[in-house]
């Protein structure tokens, strides 16, 4: 390796109380390049991260930064940015009620005197800004009226005012789309050529491949290998690398019990915009999913997916609700989630820390929440037998928990996703709705769930799934359902499906 | 990278509260030079501060959705006694009736504020602050700014009355011996019971020294109590009914669905909601029960006061919201228990006791309890990021 090395971070050690979270990690990044870090969740890349920028100040830790050749002590995060070191962390830092502008400049304001903002100086400069992120948008706009991408790239233009040397990017396309997702690593790669030089963890071993000069491999909290990403490195071999084992195949193979006689169906379904109820959300829906069959839902971010799902689960989208739902041939009323609950029908949402689970509580609180009819009666809870029934839903499905008293939100993603399927398994559903089931999971985690999904959709359940990874539901489904704009245009058969297929029929109707 | 509280078990704010408040009393029964324990100031310490124990049990609930709290109680307890005095002192309605319509008027001011909240969606603090202006006002309009009383005997005797003792004249009241050592050895049976259920089917329980060591302290708990209470008038009607709450919002917090539901809401909203939980009629309730106690606390107040008037229950809210807090009940909802909140309650009540003992001026009090509710929460608060742990 040349010496052109623009960090070196040389055997880093952190400790936790019980755990030692990295262990004599080290990492060497070329000035210019991409570096990728990849891992498995646990693995210590978010730790090594919050080092590097003085979320865990210096002192805290053992082992030596070096930044442009000088040994860096930081105290906190001011410290590094000063020194163009800027992460862009996984959940998004900006205030949704300012403008883009305010946001970009947060902290860091333009002034025409000490302490008063110069407003003209302010939109100009973000103005720019924008446009080399390729961002079109008015630096008035709020920031909540964004989608996600689109204040990912904000996020990235505010880093840019910081006249950022080396920019971190944690996860930067998990709640991104695949559209999005190209765009941003387009985006990367731009500001590679302008001579900035980029870190970037993920758990998208393709994407990774694509950009990364440098791949480093982190597994539980130390450094496996740092690869350089030519044409000899393979997925596989990153995968081996992230998981010390063989994953032969990504997907497990899945044994068929399809009944074709006993349907649930999604009839005639039109939704109107929560937000603007004159406008359609969806509109004219009709999806059928057999018993023991995987169905998927296909489609670009904003395509309604997860909005088609929610109305579906009780009506918990939507200003007015038209349509019908039917199981097995029988007319279900489903109004509320609890009358959904009741009628059999589940939803396993996206987002899991936001509106899945209760962090602060015990995972059997957590698991046994939405059925405790079934570990009670009278309105009393039996505490023995909610327990006697977590305990057996932790060995079904795998949840690695030191105990079921311990709250949910000190698990790793992957097992608070198991426990999130559990707690709805529990619940007795004959229709099991799935929103992206392996968002930011591990490799090996999302193969615990596919193995899952198969074991349900075995035992008789219906199951609909969405997810923004493509490969993922090719994998996995036995139907595809194409939603774009609001409408279903396509279905595809699981071995029919490819991913250009899929993206061409989006943009085809996209077009008309 | 998320911080959270450990689960419910290991609660420490609970027990460091419990140490803080033993080390209160004697702290205090030093400094009065041991009038704090004598029997006849034990009994009215809990009598002056009943209110504050059946306001926080309220409080909780509300507390427990998500940090609401319910800032109408102080005036709810105007209200009601106004409604009192009108009912027994000026149109002589038998205390029976009169009760039942008392606590029929608080279910129908949480109902009012539980509409407005559960249905309309106006937020917890706005509504009940408006009701804090509105049964004020209501109170001053019933009783016409004028203070009523006195009270039928049969009223007086919910606050003030004691039991009666089965042999009178042995000095100490037996009755009440009676009752401590049956309540111990029942809280024994429950905590062997279910300590062995668990064992039996191979879920995780504490040691047996532990569940010895527990027993015991309870055991000396609450026989100290009726010592000391027996050494005066005994155990009174209105602390029978205290427990008798105690026992219900602990049931309903620890055991009932509805409960599991009230801590799910405050830990997170949404998720209770896709969980099939219907949190509108959850809010609806958790009002209604409020006003009921509310309904409670004004009996309780004209009682013991013998009179209604318009200026009762000022700042009772903030006693009872404080005692919550102090007893580890949390500010964003989801956690807090009803023993954390007697321990709040109990800890406010002290110290009004014992500064009132001490000769500290009112104005003196006033800020040397604000200043205690500060300084506890603080310490707690720092103890608890101690304990954080990031992954």
């Amino acid at each position: 390796m040349s010496d052109n090395v623009l960090l070196e971070m040389r055997e880093i050690t952190k400790t936790f109380p019980g755990v030692k979270a990295l262990d004599r990690v080290s990492l060497r990044a070329q000035k210019g390049h991409i570096h990728a870090i990849v891992g498995e969740n646990g693995a210590g890349k978010s730790t090594l991260m919050n080092v590097l920028s003085g979320i865990y100040p210096y002192g805290t830790y053992d082992g030596d930064i070096y930044f442009d050749g000088e040994l860096c002590k930081f105290k906190g995060v001011r410290d590094s940015e000063g020194k163009g070191i800027v992460i862009i962390h996984q959940e998004l830092a900006l205030i949704p009620q300012l403008s883009v502008a305010e946001n970009i400049f947060l902290g860091n304001e333009r002034l025409s005197a000490k302490g008063v903002v110069d407003w003209s100086q302010t939109y100009l400069y973000a103005d720019k800004l924008l446009r080399s992120v390729n961002l079109h948008v008015d630096p008035g706009t709020q920031v909540q009226t964004l989608g996600v991408g689109k204040q990912q790239l904000v996020e990235i233009a505010k880093a840019l005012s910081k006249d950022v040397k080396l920019l971190i990017l944690d996860e930067p396309t998990a709640a991104l789309n695949d559209e999005e997702s190209e765009k941003l690593l387009e985006l990367i790669l731009s500001l590679k050529q302008q001579g900035i030089t980029s870190i970037i963890i993920s758990h998208k071993i393709h994407e990774v491949r694509k950009v990364a000069d440098e791949i480093t491999i982190l597994r539980d909290g130390s450094t496996v290998e740092t690869l350089l990403n030519d044409s000899d490195v393979t997925e596989e071999r990153i995968i081996r690398g992230m998981v010390g084992r063989d994953l032969s195949q990504r997907f497990p193979p899945r044994e068929r019990d399809i009944d074709p006689t006993k349907l649930f169906e999604i009839e005639n379904w039109s939704v109107g915009d929560e937000a603007n109820p004159s406008r359609k959300k969806l509109e004219n829906i009709n999806i059928r999913v057999a018993k023991g069959e995987v169905v998927g839902i296909a489609g670009l971010m904003g395509a309604g997916r997860t909005e088609l799902c929610k109305s579906v689960f009780g009506r918990t989208y939507g200003a007015s609700v038209e349509g019908d739902l039917r199981l097995h041939g029988k007319q279900i009323r489903a109004r509320t989630p609890a009358e959904a609950i009741q009628h059999s029908i589940a939803y396993v949402t996206e987002d899991r820390k936001g509106e899945g689970l209760i962090l602060s509580q015990s995972v059997t609180t957590n698991l046994t929440l939405s059925n405790l009819e079934r570990v009670g009666s009278n309105h009393t809870v039996n505490h023995l037998l909610e327990l006697v029934e977590s305990e057996k839903l932790r060995d079904e499905f795998h949840i690695k928990a030191p105990d079921l008293f311990q709250a949910v939100g000190n698990l790793s993603g992957g097992n608070q996703q198991k426990v999130m399927l559990a707690k709805w398994v529990f619940a007795e559903p004959e229709v099991l709705i799935m929103d992206e089931p392996t968002r930011g999971i591990d490799v090996g985690a999302k193969y615990e769930v596919y193995t899952l999904i198969n074991k349900l959709a075995l035992e008789g359940k219906h199951i609909l799934v969405i997810s923004s990874e493509m490969a993922e539901l090719i994998g996995l489904c036995d139907r595809i359902y194409i939603m774009n704009e609001g409408s279903i245009i396509g279905e595809v058969s699981g071995e029919t499906a490819t991913q250009e297929n899929i993206m061409a029929a989006i943009i085809q109707s996209s077009k008309e | 990278m998320t911080t959270l509280k450990s689960s419910s078990k290991t609660n420490i704010r609970e027990y460091t509260m419990g140490f803080a408040l033993v080390v209160l009393i004697i702290v205090l029964q030093f400094a009065t030079q041991g009038t704090m324990l004598k029997p006849l100031n034990v009994s009215n310490l809990l009598h002056q501060n009943m209110y504050v124990f059946v306001l926080g049990m309220g409080m909780l609930l509300c507390i427990l959705t998500g940090g609401n709290i319910d800032l109408a109680v102080g005036s709810v307890v105007a209200f009601c006694g106004a409604i009192a005095g009108v009912l027994m002192v000026d149109m002589k309605v038998p205390t029976l009736p009169a009760v039942l319509l008392i606590l029929l008027s608080g279910l129908a001011v949480g109902a009012w504020q539980g509409f407005w909240i559960a249905f309309v969606k106006v937020h917890p603090w706005i509504t009940t602050l408006s009701g804090s202006l509105i049964f004020r006002g209501l109170a001053q309009v019933i009783l016409n700014g004028r203070s009523i009383g006195p009270f039928p005997e049969a009223y007086q005797f919910l606050a003030t009355g004691f039991l009666e003792d089965f042999s009178a004249g042995t000095g100490r009241h037996m009755l009440t011996l009676v009752i401590g050592a049956a309540g111990t050895l029942v809280l024994a049976a429950v905590l062997l019971i279910s300590h062995y259920g668990n064992k039996k089917n191979g879920l995780p329980t504490e040691s047996t020294g532990q569940l010895i060591v527990k027993i015991l302290i309870f055991a000396l708990f609450i026989n100290a109590i009726c010592w000391l209470l027996a050494g005066y008038k005994g155990i009174s009607f209105a602390m029978l009914v205290l427990v008798g709450l105690i026992l219900i919002f602990s049931f309903i917090t620890k055991k009932s669905v509805f409960g599991r539901h009230l801590y799910a809401m405050g830990g997170n909203i949404k998720a209770a909601k896709l969980s099939g939980i219907n949190t509108k009629r959850m809010m609806f309730i958790v009002y209604l029960i409020s006003g009921l106690m509310a309904a409670l606390a004004g009996i309780l107040v004209t009682s013991r006061l013998n009179a209604a008037t318009p200026k009762a229950g000022v700042g009772y809210e903030l006693d009872a919201v404080a005692a919550c807090f102090l007893g580890g009940a949390s500010i964003s909802g989801g956690a807090g228990t009803v023993y954390g909140v007697m321990v709040g309650a109990l800890i406010m009540g002290v110290l009004n006791n014992g500064m009132s003992l001490l000769g500290v001026s009112i104005d003196w009090q006033s800020a040397i309890k604000g200043l205690v509710v500060l300084v506890a929460v603080a310490f707690d608060m720092y103890f608890k990021n101690k304990q954080r742990y990031s992954i």
